[in-house]
This record gives C-alpha cells, sequence and structure tokens, in this order.
C-alpha cells in the first residue's frame, strides 16, 4: 500500500501497536531536553527510583531562563530571577547526575533547543524527535517525526525512551506556484495559519509540499515547520531530500563515511509514496503571498504588512483589536513601534540575519525604537561576527545579545513594557507573551527589520535591492 | 505523581467566553521558572485576575481566592492552544478546576490535562453554546458514561481517549503500563541497534 512519509515514520517507530483500548507505544529516538519544562520530570523519576534509560538518546540544553546579557562586573550572569537561576542549576544537577549530554553555559555549541538539535545534525530524516516544547515540530523540516510533548511525557521518555500515543490524521498542505521575490517562509507560515486557522490543523500531522516548498533552504523549512504548532498541528514535515542532506553531511553528528551514504540511500527511502493518501488535502497559492504581519492576538489574523487592519466581524475580535489598538481600514503602516526582537527558534538562523542585515545596512533604528537581535546559537552568534553582521546592527543602533529565547517567551527579563508595540520574528502573538500588556505583531525579519529603521509597521521591500534574493 | 481517580463530578460552571484562550493566559511564562509542579493556582489566568502592579482586578472572571465549587471551567473555542507546558493543567487544578469543556481543546492541553486528572471535555456546537449562554449553572459530569447534564436539562455525550479514561476511572498509570512492556522495548533496541 502507498504510503506517506509520516506513515513510515510511524511505522518505523512502534514498538507495541495502538489498540482500542491502549495507544500506540512508539521509540523515541532523539529526546531535547531544557531547563524550563524538565525538572518536575526528573522529579519522577526520584520519586520512583528509576534511571534515565538511554542517556544517549537525550540531548540537554539551556535556552529559555538564561541571560542574553554578558555576565556583569562581579563576572554573574544578570539572571532575572533567583528561581531562574535555581532551574538553570538544577538541569545542570540532573544531567550530571544521569549522565546526560548538557550544551551548558561555557559550551561553544549551545543555543535554543530547535536550533542546535539540527546544527550538530542530532536531528536527522527518519528519526523520532520530542521535546517538552511545542516547537519542536521545526525538526520535522529534516523528514522527522518531531512533535512536543508534557512534563509527565518528558518523564515517560526519560525512563522508557518510549511515549504513548494514537496515530494522528495526516494533512498534506500544498503550495502551488513560486513564490515572489522578497517574500520568506515566514511569511509563507502566516498566510498558511490565515487560510486554515490557528486550530486547522488539529489532531493532524502536517506535510508541507510542493513547488515552493522543495525550493526552500533548510533554513526556511524549518521556520516553515516551527508554525505548524500555530495552526495547531503538533507536526508540520516536509520531505528529506538533497537540500536536507546537503545541510547535514559533515556535522558533528552526521553519520561519516560509508555510514553517511548507507543514511542517505536509507533517508531517499522516506518521502511520501506517489499515491499516498492523506486524510485531509489543503491548497495555497504559494504566488499570491506577501510580507505579512499578525494584527491580532492569535497567528492566524494575518494579513500582508500593506494593508489596512480589517473591521472586526465578532467580539473576541473586537476585543483583540482594542488590545492591539489597529484601527479599522486604516494603514497598519500607521501604527508606532516601540520595540523590534529578531530572534527566536522561527527566525533567528543565518539566512535571518543576513536578511535583517540587508534592511540595517547603513541605515539606523528610528528614534525611540530599540531593537534587539538574539541569535539562535552560540555558532550562529560566532558566524554572525566573523561575517561582521554584528557591526552592522550595533552601527545601525540595535543590540546585539547572547543566544537564547528572549523576548520568544519574555522568562529571561527580555520584554516588553506594557503597551508598547513590539514587531517581533517570534511565533506567538497572544496576549502578555511578551511582557504584561505588549502587543506583540508577528513578521519575518525583513519587516521586523524595516519596522524598526522606519518607526512604524513598513514593508520591507522599500529598503531591499532590486534583485531577487535566493529562496532562502 | 497519580492523578486522583475521577468518576464523577458535580459542580457549577464557570464561563470564559473567548475563543483561544492560549496557554500564556492560563499562566504567564514569568510563572514557569518553577521546579516544582505544587502551588500554581495563584498564578492560574494571573493576567486576568490582577492588574499591572499586582491589585486584584474587580471585573474578573475568576475570583481572587479559587474556583470554589465553580469546579467545571466552560470556554470558548480552541481553548488551551500555544505551549506544551503542563504548568497549564497544574495551575488550573490547583486553582480548584476539575474539568474544562469547550468545543475544541487543542491536542497538547488536552494530553497534560488528562495525564493531571483535569477531564477535557469536547462538546458539540449546540451544547457548547447553550453552555456559554448560563454561567454559574449546576452541572453534572460522568466520566463512566461519557454524559454531562445540567440542571436545565441540556444534556450531552462526549468522548475521552479509552486509555485515559481508563487511567481515570481505575487509577491506571501509564509510565506503569510502559514500563510492563520492557520485553518489547528491548527487542525493539536490539533490533535497531
Ligand atoms: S524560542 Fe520560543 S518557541 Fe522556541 S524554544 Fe524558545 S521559547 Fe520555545
Amino acid at each position: 500500500m502507498a504510503r506517506s512519509l509520516f506513515d513510515k515514520l510511524w511505522d518505523a517507530h512502534v514498538v507495541v501497536p495502538e489498540s482500542e483500548d491502549s495507544p500506540a507505544i512508539l521509540f523515541i529516538d532523539l529526546h531535547l531536553i531544557h531547563e524550563v519544562t524538565s525538572p518536575q520530570a526528573f522529579a519522577v523519576l526520584e520519586e520512583r527510583g528509576l534511571p534515565v534509560r538511554r542517556p544517549d538518546l537525550t540531548q540537554a540544553t539551556l535556552d529559555h531562563s538564561t541571560p542574553t546579557l554578558p555576565p556583569g562586573p562581579d563576572g554573574r550572569l544578570p539572571y532575572a530571577t533567583e528561581d531562574a537561576e535555581k532551574q538553570v542549576h538544577q538541569l545542570e544537577a540532573n544531567c550530571a547526575k544521569h549522565g546526560i549530554d548538557l550544551l551548558g553555559l561555557d559550551d561553544p555549541r549551545r543555543g535554543i533547543v530547535h536550533v542546535v538539535g539540527p546544527e550538530l545534525a542530532l536531528t536527522q530524516p527518519g528519526k523520532t524527535i520530542v521535546c517538552g516544547d511545542s516547537h519542536t515540530s521545526t525538526h520535522g523540516a529534516f523528514g522527522a517525526l518531531a512533535f512536543g510533548i508534557g512534563t509527565t511525557e518528558v518523564g515517560h521518555v526519560l525512563a522508557t525512551q518510549c511515549i504513548l500515543q494514537r496515530k494522528p490524521k495526516s494533512m498534506r498542505i500544498t503550495f502551488e506556484g513560486e513564490l515572489s521575490p522578497g517574500v520568506g517562509a515566514k511569511d509563507m507560515a502566516l498566510a498558511m495559519i490565515a487560510q486554515i486557522g490557528a486550530d486547522g490543523g488539529q489532531g493532524y500531522a502536517v506535510e508541507f509540499a510542493g513547488p515552493a516548498v522543495e525550493a526552500l533552504s533548510m533554513e526556511a523549512r524549518m521556520t516553515l515547520c516551527n508554525m505548524a504548532i500555530e495552526a495547531g498541528a503538533r507536526v508540520g514535515m516536509v520531505a528529506p531530500d538533497d537540500t536536507t542532506f546537503a545541510y547535514l553531511e559533515g556535522r558533528e553528528r552526521a553519520p561519516q563515511g560509508e555510514a553517511w551514504d548507507a543514511a542517505v540511500a536509507r533517508w531517499r527511502e522516506l518521502p511520501s509514496d506517489r499515491d499516498a493518501q492523506f486524510d485531509s488535502e489543503v491548497r495555497v497559492d504559494a504566488a499570491a503571498i506577501r510580507p505579512m504581519i499578525t494584527f491580532g492576538v492569535s497567528p492566524d489574523a494575518a494579513a500582508p504588512v500593506t494593508g489596512n487592519a480589517p473591521r472586526p466581524a465578532n467580539d473576541s475580535e473586537r476585543e483583540a483589536a482594542e488590545y492591539m489598538r489597529f484601527a479599522a481600514d486604516r494603514p497598519f503602516a500607521e501604527a508606532k513601534v516601540d520595540r523590534v526582537f529578531i530572534g527566536s527558534c522561527t527566525n533567528s538562523r543565518m539566512a535571518d540575519l543576513r536578511e535583517a542585515a540587508e534592511v540595517m545596512r547603513g541605515r539606523k533604528v528610528a528614534d525611540g525604537v530599540i531593537a534587539l537581535i538574539v541569535p539562535g546559537s552560540e555558532a550562529i552568534r560566532q558566524q554572525a561576527e566573523a561575517e561582521g553582521l554584528h557591526t552592522v546592527f550595533a552601527e545601525a543602533g540595535a543590540e546585539w545579545r547572547m543566544p537564547g529565547c528572549s523576548m520568544c517567551i519574555a522568562m529571561n527579563g527580555d520584554q516588553g513594557a506594557p503597551g508598547e508595540l513590539v514587531v517581533s520574528t517570534s511565533n506567538r502573538n497572544f496576549v502578555g507573551r511578551q511582557g504584561k500588556g505588549v502587543r506583540t505583531v508577528l513578521a519575518g525579519p525583513a519587516t521586523a527589520a524595516a519596522s524598526a529603521i522606519a518607526g512604524h509597521i513598513a514593508d520591507p521591500s522599500q529598503y531591499l535591492g532590486t534583485e531577487a534574493r535566493d529562496a532562502a | 505523581m497519580q492523578p486522583e481517580p475521577f468518576n464523577r463530578l458535580e459542580a457549577r460552571t464557570l464561563v470564559v467566553r473567548q475563543s483561544n484562550i492560549d496557554t500564556d493566559q492560563i499562566i504567564p511564562a514569568r510563572f514557569l521558572t518553577t521546579t516544582t509542579r505544587e502551588g500554581l493556582g495563584k498564578s492560574a489566568f494571573y493576567d486576568w485576575r490582577y492588574t499591572e502592579d499586582d491589585q486584584p482586578k474587580n471585573a474578573s472572571p475568576f475570583p481572587v481566592a479559587g474556583a470554589g465549587d465553580r469546579q467545571v471551567l466552560v470556554a470558548g473555542a480552541n481553548f488551551g492552544c500555544g505551549s506544551s507546558r503542563e504548568h497549564a493543567p497544574w495551575a488550573l487544578l490547583d486553582y480548584g478546576f476539575r474539568a474544562v469543556i469547550s468545543s475544541d481543546i487543542a491536542d497538547i492541553f488536552k494530553s497534560n490535562a488528562l495525564k493531571n486528572g483535569l477531564l477535557p471535555v469536547e462538546v458539540d456546537q449546540r451544547t457548547h453554546a447553550a453552555l456559554l449562554e448560563r454561567p454559574g449553572i449546576r452541572i453534572v459530569i460522568d466520566l463512566e458514561s461519557c454524559t454531562l447534564e445540567t440542571e436545565d436539562d441540556i444534556r450531552a455525550q462526549f468522548t475521552v481517549e479509552p486509555f485515559a479514561r481508563r487511567c481515570l476511572l481505575d487509577g491506571v498509570d501509564p509510565l506503569g503500563h510502559i514500563v510492563a512492556h520492557e520485553e518489547a522495548i528491548a527487542a525493539y533496541e536490539a533490533a535497531a541497534a
């Protein structure tokens, strides 16, 4: 029978098949952990006297609560709270005790969990990957079955390397046609979510397909899969191909030599068979997508940046419009910006930083606007500095920080002030996500950078060269 | 930690009509720097309950003291979307809720809630609309028969994933269930190596 990428991944990891009474027991090839969602899981192991079954398949990093400012004169990192520091030390202790490799504070490979997995090639096609973070869907860009789990499940995986799961339904979202120049993966994601809704993918494992997806770089595919959860889908995937293999080859944890050739041969079998059936098929017109922003408090409230704020159609939309203070029928470009955040596992990779730098080069961040640029990992920070991007940002008046989640989740002290309008390359525009009372507008890196320069929400095309940029 | 068994709940409802109530509303991220799961009730819906300078808001639908006898939260569509933080159901339980009713509840939240004895109940649009109209109504939720019934005769069936239902009714331990398949896991590992 013809099988989809998802079917193949699922079938290959069933330890005990699903029955009416019980979910399947699935084997997990890679378990990523971080400081926020793991302490209570380790506590359960403690209570039950269980060891970590496969420390060799577990990778820890520090990202959510860690400061993005360097140590102060006393050599101490400026933690937001004592609890935040305690959480970091707790993970260090848990990893030491259980023999888990931790990308610690001074590790040159440290970074946001969904950025470092691919960078180290821990993320590979064909793997099952879980993490106590909903944006684990990011790793699906490599043709992996990757999804976010809760802390109880983190405990299950630590103890058994397995998880209880019912097989979700499958959905294929096909982007037809080619993207226009200046339109990126974040715009594709926001346009897709606007089309199907914040719960449109609920209960589905989604495969992104079509020529516009095949043309994307790995970094852009990660941005797209990252946002699958914002459409309600726990899983977002792209079939592995030469672009995938080229990205992985030679990286730290990629198979080497003959093992590499054998792995690639296996991975080539993974893409969906031609006649594979999906429970749901969605088509998105890629050519019609423009640079997008969000105007509400749910990621599906998205529209082209050059447009006007729509009229609210119901109570929820009216409340959202009141909170966001966008006047109906007025251009988004009239909205004054207070802060810009370029970072997060959605858009903090080299391609994103280069895109932002292209807009900021030789220009100045508008008076009164604070712009924060936070690379996704140490490796990215080093590379960006080698390319001189940090100087471009500094000369423009933006702040160049240490890697971490930062203002994506705003729990490390980086946050907006009440009432501020923040244009952010992260993934959630929920009320208060970036600080109490903060109004978040989601956008791609070029749009965010353009808004920092203009001081109001701005279309990036006015700042970009006319030459068509590569599809990255 | 095993949740308390859940069988039948008789309580009143607390209604919030908004759709897309996300996990950042249920518990803002700044309260996630904890290493335990206890005592999160004070942070539940914090920014709905308190002003920016931490004063109780008069107009909040959520009583400062806790849910009291309104143990059933009825909310708009797509409840619990957003992050995978299990702190969300921990906070709701500690605040005093035992069940959440909506027309659809986000996958990860649902799974987290079930593991902690907070019953997620998805009902049809008509029932949902009717419950949204009647804040504070008495309701009986029976997990054995998967039915709910209100004092003014709204009745509905719902479904709960059968394994999770058994865990809640009979106190089956999911981790124990996986551990019981040790042989199959070891065989899988051996074959994969
Ligand atoms: S950057 Fe944001 S979404 Fe990504 S892992 Fe960190 S908190 Fe989660």
